[in-house]
């Protein structure tokens, strides 16, 4: 009896354990998926009815207590104008969560279906879209945030139309890729045969199978524009302040921060940490599972 | 065992488990078989059998974890227990041929730089030298435009294009032994011709011996002089190419032969075999075709048979003597 | 690509005899792909319950002809007609299409890459019956059980997903699929290339006991002249884009005329084969074409 040693490329045991193990929608992502998937769920909650369980009042200014700590039932004590930053933290999820959930399925809806449509009819239309996207692909986030702020008024909701357009040409690309390969298969060549419309095609078969890589794009591009719409917020162009933000708090904290009360900007970068490093983490491991499934 | 028995590779009671989902799973069971210089055994089955198994347990590449047990000699030497410079050299002298090419030719570096690789590394042979031997090795599979390949990347050739590269850089190192799994596959018969001839030559010239893998009967028959038959992940008949045709021992053997359209006489229908082929793990307990076999008595699904030498050959079917001569006729039918 | 000094055989397929009840008549069909000429003025007929064969070596058009006849790929130039319908152009409406749909299909050689890997076999079989014949569920339910029993695939196996089934009940799936559609011509793309021995004569079988059950027309495009002789009523054997020899199976396999064919047929391995190279072939004349084969 004789053992043969050699290297292989199979599944290490620990990730084999969990794949296979889970809530169906998760599935293959482990421990950490599942984790991950608890914190957004939270936060999420917290954007819906954070303003409804704030303790006080987020906009109730009270110049009194300006940077004063912990005290009595705010927990997290107050900002430079004396407002409580539990409340604000908590009404600020709105704007901070829905902002970025709203930049990914507009990116990922434009995102898509260029990219189906791209895939789809190759030719010319395929070389002028993918130029057309190209050019758009040069410009900065912030560059088109700053344009679209100027065109409609300073917001969020300029800032997240831009950032949806600036997402949607890199959208486009990776997932122009994944709707190539799946065209290719001999399926959906059998279902033209058939003499199905190319949209019914598109929708319930080439789409609905690309529905793996999709989620998991999106998910990854979330961490992505929480990030740009807080830095876009800080710079002033987002959400306008007194409105809670996170983003915001982080710009307005500053002033804090140099008078060695870090608490708001601080408070505020956390939240937007977690959430991102949570989103990321159950997005890579989507992205993961939806390449093995493919293959 | 010594070589001296003519034997350059000697194959005695191989089995191998995998590691599947934690347990171990049996993919070979009892496998023996001998190749001496110059020879050329057919490996014959269908998919899942363990042919490709049985190429890479002598090649030493199995995956991480495999329990393989019996004995594996390459002129005299136990190949299972070689490590380090003794498992080196014995790689220079046994190439092989895999079947996916695509997943074995590293996708990122030209094909020149992977036919070329071993032999300047292995072998000391000079750049300009091994590039002109690939290129006239190429010329002799069939592909005229070598220089231009050799700068081509994988992804740039079709799929025969690069099985013809795997057959070519197999043979740039001049091995003893050659393990060729399904080499031409992927190719029309014509190309197949051209490689097999290839193949012919070397065993003649340089007494390159070769195992030779293939799901296609007729193919083994007509370019191996010994062919084993795979079924399960064990071997039901072993034989001299031309008897194996015209008079199998095994039914399962009879059933492969029936179940082939022919390319002359008249057509009938096929006396396909019922069901499907069955992995080693798949197996039932007794004779692992017994499921499947027209021949079946309840005997059959007692034990499992041995290999038993019967005149030039071996057959692992207990009612071998009782059927020989009938399964010829009773292969078509019906 | 010069004429071909053979004379081609004339056989129930020749185009220049009378066409009479022509399914499927194919008239100077040529398809260029930039500068490569792919296929170069074939023609063709096959007649209604008639098979034929294509046969050539890797690269020789055959599968563009497939493309062409099913749609998939517009010709450069030619006509295809099918029931005296025209299909050179693409379709236009989705009435024409469907029209189309209902006269040919086809089978493609990859088991593994021609069902939507998330649709079971049930599922897809039953999308082309809800455009083709419409009916209730109930009725499609019924339909589609017996297109199942037709290539003997149970109800657990039509339920499963693709990736539960072996290749040949991937390939069962795709046949009873093209099938829905009532076609009264199937084109079978090296459809049991990929099959195991004993697998691949349950198929041939299948398509055997189909064509006389339902008279579908067969167009079968393979590599091996045995199931071509198998399944098939006539041949047309394709060298770079052109047809080289045309005529029954059974004449042409047993009395190849062309060079080619000739090339082709010698290098089938039976038992006492010897291999021979291309260019030890120095009897037959105008084998200069036939060497050196290596199109990417
Ligand atoms: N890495 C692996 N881990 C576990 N089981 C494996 C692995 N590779 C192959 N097997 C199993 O081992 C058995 C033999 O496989 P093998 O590749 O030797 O078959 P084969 O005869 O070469 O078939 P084919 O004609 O399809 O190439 C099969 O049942 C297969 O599922
Ligand atoms: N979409 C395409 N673009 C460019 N060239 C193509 C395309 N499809 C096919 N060709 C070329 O046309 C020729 C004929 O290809 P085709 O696929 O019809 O061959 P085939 O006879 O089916 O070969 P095989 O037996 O290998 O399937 C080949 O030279 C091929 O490279
Ligand atoms: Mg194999
Ligand atoms: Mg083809």
């Amino acid at each position: 009896m004789s053992l043969v040693e050699l290297p292989t490329t199979a599944v290490p045991p620990a990730r084999r354990r969990l794949a296979g193990r889970g809530l169906p929608l998760l599935r293959g992502t482990g421990l950490v998926g599942h984790l991950c998937a608890i914190v957004l769920l939270g936060a999420l909650l917290v954007a819906v009815f954070g303003a409804a369980i704030a303790p006080h009042d987020p906009d109730l200014t009270n110049l009194s207590f300006a940077f004063v700590g912990r005290f009595q039932d705010h927990y997290l004590g107050f900002d430079s104008q004396g407002r409580d930053l539990l409340s604000r933290l908590l009404a600020g999820a709105r704007t901070s969560i829905l902002g970025p959930l709203v930049v990914v399925l507009l990116s990922m809806l434009f995102g898509t279906v260029l990219a189906i449509a791209t895939a789809w009819k190759g030719g010319r239309f395929d070389t002028i879209v993918s130029a057309a996207l190209d050019v758009l692909f040069a410009f900065p986030a912030i560059v088109l945030a700053i344009i679209a702020s100027v065109v409609i008024e300073p917001g969020l909701k300029a800032a997240s139309l831009a950032l949806s357009v600036a997402y949607t040409p890199y959208i486009a690309r990776v997932l122009r890729s994944a709707a190539l390969r799946e065209r290719s298969r001999d399926y959906i060549a059998a279902l033209e045969v058939q003499g199905l419309r190319a949209w019914v095609i598109c929708v319930r078969h080439l789409g609905r199978n690309m529905l793996p890589i999709i989620v998991a794009q999106g998910t990854i591009l979330f961490g992505y524009a929480m990030v740009d719409l807080a830095a876009i917020s800080f710079l002033g162009l987002g959400v306008q302040p007194p409105q809670a933000d996170w983003g915001v708090m982080v710009a307005t904290g500053q002033s804090g921060v140099l008078q060695g009360y870090p608490m708001e900007s601080l408070c505020a970068g956390l939240c937007i940490v977690v959430v991102v490093i949570a989103v990321n983490l159950l997005g890579e491991r989507l992205s993961d599972r939806s390449t093995l499934v493919t293959r | 065992m010594s070589a001296a028995d003519g034997r350059l590779l000697d194959v005695a009671s191989l089995a191998v488990q995998l590691p599947v989902g934690g347990e171990l799973r049996t993919v070979l069971h009892d496998v023996s078989f001998h190749i001496g210089p110059g020879e050329a055994l057919g490996l014959v089955g269908e998919s899942g059998s363990g042919k490709s198994m049985t190429a890479r347990a002598i090649a030493r590449l199995l995956p991480a974890g495999a329990v393989t047990t019996g004995t594996i000699s390459y002129a005299g030497g136990d190949v299972t227990a070689l490590k380090g410079a003794a498992l080196r050299s014995y790689r220079a002298e046994v190439a092989m041929v895999f079947q996916d090419p695509r997943a074995h030719i590293n996708p990122v570096r030209r094909i020149g730089d992977f036919m070329t690789e071993a032999l300047r590394t292995n072998h000391g042979v000079s750049k300009a030298d091994a590039v002109a031997r690939a290129i006239g090795l190429l010329a002799e599979v069939g592909i005229a435009d070598g220089q231009r390949r050799l700068e081509q990347h994988p992804h740039e050739l079709s799929g025969g294009l690069l099985q013809r590269v795997m057959i070519a850089s197999a043979l740039l190192t001049e091995p003893r032994l050659l393990l060729a799994d399904e080499p031409t596959t992927a190719l029309d018969v014509t190309t197949q011709a051209d490689v097999m001839a290839i193949l012919d030559d070397l065993r003649r010239e340089r007494g390159m011996a070769l195992l030779f893998i293939t799901h296609d009967l007729e193919l083994a028959s007509a370019v191996c002089d010994r062919t084993a038959v795979m079924y399960a992940g064990q071997l039901v008949e072993q034989r001299t190419s031309s008897q194996l045709h015209d008079d199998p021992l095994h039914p399962y053997t009879a059933g492969l032969v029936g179940a082939r359209p022919r390319i002359d006489g008249d057509v009938t229908r096929l006396a396909a075999i019922p069901g499907r082929p069955r992995s080693a793990y798949e197996a039932p307990a007794g004779c692992a075709f017994a499921d499947r076999c027209e021949h079946v008595e309840d005997a059959c699904g007692e034990a499992r048979p041995p290999l038993e030498p019967i005149e030039d050959g071996f057959v692992r079917c207990r009612r071998a003597t009782e059927l020989r001569g009938m399964l010829r006729a009773g292969g078509r039918h019906g | 690509m010069g004429e071909s000094a053979v004379p081609l055989a004339s056989g129930p397929s020749d185009p220049s005899g009378s066409t009479g009840e022509a399914l499927l008549s194919v008239r100077g069909l040529t398809k260029h792909f930039g500068t490569n000429v792919a296929v170069d003025d074939v023609s063709f007929d096959i007649a209604r319950g008639g098979s034929l064969a294509i046969v050539g070596e890797s690269g020789s058009g055959k599968t563009t002809i497939a493309k062409m006849v099913v749609g998939l790929l517009a010709p450069t130039s030619g006509t295809i007609t099918t029931c005296g319908h025209d299909r050179s152009t693409p379709a236009r409406g989705a009435a024409e299409r469907r029209r189309r749909g209902a006269e040919v299909q086809i089978v493609f050689q990859d088991p593994y890459s021609s069902l939507d890997p998330r649709q079971s076999g049930a599922s897809a079989i039953d999308e082309v019956l809800a455009l083709h014949r419409g009916g209730s569920s109930a009725d499609r339910a019924l339909r589609v059980a017996e297109l199942g029993d037709l290539v003997g695939l149970d109800d657990r196996q039509l339920r499963a997903l693709p990736k539960a089934l072996s290749g040949g009940q991937r390939q069962r799936v795709a046949i009873a699929r093209a099938l829905a559609a009532e076609p009264q011509l199937l084109i079978l793309d090296e459809s049991v290339a990929a099959l195991d021995v004993s697998i691949q004569a349950q198929v041939l079988n299948l398509l055997a006991d189909v064509r006389a059950d339902t008279g579908v027309s067969y167009l079968l495009i393979s590599h091996d002249l045995a199931v071509v002789r198998q399944i098939t009523d006539d041949v047309i054997v394709m060298h770079r884009g052109v047809v080289v020899e045309r005529g029954a199976t059974r004449d042409v396999l047993d009395h190849p005329q062309a060079a080619y064919t000739r090339l082709l047929r010698a290098s089938v391995p039976t038992p006492g084969w010897r291999p021979r190279r291309r260019s030890e072939w120095t009897d037959a004349p105008d084998l200069s074409d036939v060497s050196d084969v290596s199109a990417g």
